[in-house]
């Protein structure tokens, strides 16, 4: 069953009961409650393709986001995010609380599944070969990681690129795509049929909105194989250029972008190193979408430019 | 007044008899899962698991969530140790070798409580007279002093066991030294020399070696760590910590009477008595009649048995929402005071308490402000 063909009530019974809305994203199962009507209403946008766990699954994370029982709830109301009991992190003004859930789900990932590598990349992959693109905030990695799952490129994430420790495949963790400040209006345009979530204004990272993954990526648990690396940024008025990278560099940046490198030691290390040896790595830039999707285009049939 | 736990939560049974699993189904495994993390013990579990020859019973949705934390917990063990090392490197020559306590001690000796154990800090212990000069040394290789208020430095030096954390200003590793391991505030005087006079080297390969508590000595600091200060987030880890020290050093013949001595000498009776009470209580720790009793007869207050039993039998478990029990808060809150009133004396921690108030305060609006 997935999650669009609740009935609103039964949604909303799931999500305040005491199991809560249990949730499969790519191979872990979410259980989410919540009485906070901005959250119900992010999820039943952006996770509608998604399957529910069946009866008697194994929950992986219980994660709750609720209001604090503070005077303040009357004048100015916080959310904060519970992960099975503990409260992680500082709470955040109750507009934002959609955000925290994406947030928070990631924390859970990136700080306890240290059965896997976990770099801070979006991942895409095109014909059972997939793109790795770490990068820091502000270069357009989710931009570009929208537009091109908009245009026939598969998604596996686009923050966490989830890599197992002994295939050296991508595990698939298909999530709504972050979009920050410009680039949701720039989407809007782009991709005039994206289901796109709540907007929150002024969030640590800005003006902030999710785009839902598609039916097919939402539902999509097979591996991939890395097949390239690239390091994207935006720069205005750039054509766009796909340039070789320095494996070398290629594999200092891979670790600096590792969530858990520390934990995985010699393992990561020659983990990276045969995703390095297998995948080509480039630098890339741009300012327009439609060229940078033509771009991968060529990437993706057999070679660059 | 209720003053034993029944039932016992999940968590708490497979502790005490690890073959249980062998009939859980799905749910009990995912709330295991859940109860293990929370006590910070899903690495151990699966050590305790493997040990038992249980590990094939585990449903993989399960294991995945056992391993992530074993990898968690082999890198923290690793990165102790090599923290630890530094820390030998630095003092090398400047002070006496420095006794290792608690976790770096545990996984250098291969500890019957080590075994997926996660550890945030380093503990040395070292002769008072050398606090100084270890200080020193430490500050040139890159630690320095976290507690910059003034007040917080005049409370550790002048009243506390221990120097103000020192926070490794490149790696942000933590290493506390400790001089003796109870505040010299405290009503239990105990002198760190004596800890020092049992200390004994042990081998830690590749022709490093380090100096570690008797095993008596660091039973009974896990004791005193445990009942005398007022931090209970991990209660079930640190009891089964001395569950699994005293099963398995008391295949040495004369432990318990050893213990028993020792406690005595330094005057740790008391917290010996918690820590057997409990674990047997709670772990079911075989403790032999004649320690019990003899323990045993140095409590005389019935009733304050009673209230003991109330407040650490609801501590001392897990603190997953599936295990609480009623007045759980509360029971944590009457211990903390009480930690609080063994380490000082009320002519002292009734000011310290009012200016922690106060000061937490002024932080808390500071803080909003900037939000």
């Amino acid at each position: 069953m997935i999650l669009g063909e609740l009935t609103a009530p039964l949604f909303h019974a799931h999500l305040t009961g005491p199991t809560g809305l249990r949730l499969k994203t790519g191979p872990l199962i979410f259980s989410i409650q919540t009485g906070i009507g901005a959250v119900a209403e992010g999820i039943r946008r952006l996770y509608a393709q998604y399957p529910l766990a069946e009866p008697g699954e194994f929950v992986d994370y219980y994660v709750k986001l609720k209001m604090p029982r503070s005077l303040r709830r009357w004048y100015k109301p916080q959310v904060l995010f519970d992960f099975d009991g503990r409260v992680p992190f500082k709470p955040l003004p109750l507009e934002q609380a959609f955000p925290m859930l994406e947030w928070g789900m990631n924390w859970c990932i990136a700080s306890h599944c240290h059965q896997w590598l976990i770099l801070h990349a979006a991942v895409i992959a095109r014909n059972n070969r997939a793109v790795i693109m770490p990068a820091p905030p502000g270069s357009g990695k989710s931009t570009l990681c929208a537009g091109l799952v908009g245009n026939g490129w598969r998604l596996l994430s686009d923050e966490l690129a989830i890599i197992d420790m002994t295939s050296g495949k991508i595990v698939p963790m298909p999530r709504p795509v972050g979009l920050k400040n410009q680039s949701i209006d720039v989407i809007r345009e782009f991709l005039p049929d994206a289901v796109i979530g709540p907007v929150c204004h002024d969030t640590r990272k800005g003006t902030v909105a999710h785009m839902a993954a598609s039916q097919a990526d939402s539902q999509n648990h097979e591996s991939v194989t890395p097949a390239w690396v690239v390091f994207p940024k935006y720069i205005a008025g750039s054509e766009a250029e796909l340039k070789p990278h320095p494996k070398s560099h290629a594999m200092v940046h891979l670790a600096n972008n590792a969530f858990n490198y520390n934990i995985a030691g010699l393992k990561g290390f020659n983990l990276l190193a045969r995703i390095i040896d297998e995948t080509d790595a480039y630098d890339f830039s741009y300012s327009r979408l439609k060229d940078a999707i033509n771009i991968f285009e060529q990437l993706a049939s057999g070679g660059p430019g | 007044m209720v003053s034993q736990l029944s039932p016992p939560c999940l968590i708490v049974k497979v502790l005490r008899e690890p073959a249980v699993v062998s009939s859980f189904q799905l749910p009990e495994w995912e709330l295991l899962v859940r109860q293990a993390r929370r006590s910070d013990l899903l690495a151990s579990l699966l050590e305790w698991f493997r040990t038992a020859g249980l590990e094939s019973h585990i449903p993989e949705p399960a294991l995945r969530h056992f391993q992530a934390a074993w990898n968690f917990a082999y890198a923290n063990a690793a990165a102790i140790k090599w923290e630890a090392r530094q820390v030998y490197q630095t003092l090398a020559g400047v002070v006496n070798e420095p006794v290792l306590l608690k976790g770096a001690a545990y996984l250098f000796t291969n500890g019957p409580a080590a075994p997926g154990r996660i550890f945030q800090d380093i503990d040395i212990l070292l002769p008072k007279a050398q606090l100084e000069k270890a200080e020193r040394a430490l500050f040139f290789g890159g630690w320095a002093t976290t507690h910059l208020d003034a007040y917080d430095q005049k409370y550790y030096r002048k009243w506390m066991h221990e120097l103000p954390p020192l926070m490794h200003m490149r790696r942000g590793s933590v290493l506390d030294i400790h001089h003796t391991i109870m505040p010299e505030t405290s009503y239990i005087k105990l002198d760190g020399q004596k800890l020092l006079a049992n200390a004994v080297t042990v081998d830690a390969g590749e022709g490093f070696s380090v100096r570690v508590l008797s095993n008596i000595d660091m039973v009974l600091h896990s004791a005193t760590h445990l009942f005398q200060e007022g931090e209970f987030d991990h209660g079930l880890r640190d009891l089964f910590d001395l569950d699994r020290m005293m099963r398995a050093f008391s295949q040495q013949p004369g432990f318990w009477d050893a213990l028993l001595d020792r406690a005595e000498q330094l005057e740790l009776i008391r917290p010996l008595f918690y820590a057997t009470r409990y674990a047997q209580r709670v772990l079911e720790t075989p403790i032999p009649e004649h320690i019990k009793q003899t323990l045993t007869a140095g409590y005389t207050s019935k009733w304050r048995m009673r209230l003991m039993d109330f407040l650490f039998l609801r501590v001392l478990t897990c603190d997953h929402r599936s295990c609480r029990q009623p007045m759980t808060g509360m029971s944590k809150w009457l211990l903390f005071v009480r930690s609080h009133y063994i380490k000082m004396p009320l002519w002292l921690l009734i000011p310290h308490l009012i200016r922690k108030a106060v000061h937490t305060e002024d932080n808390q609006q500071e803080e909003e402000e900037l939000n």
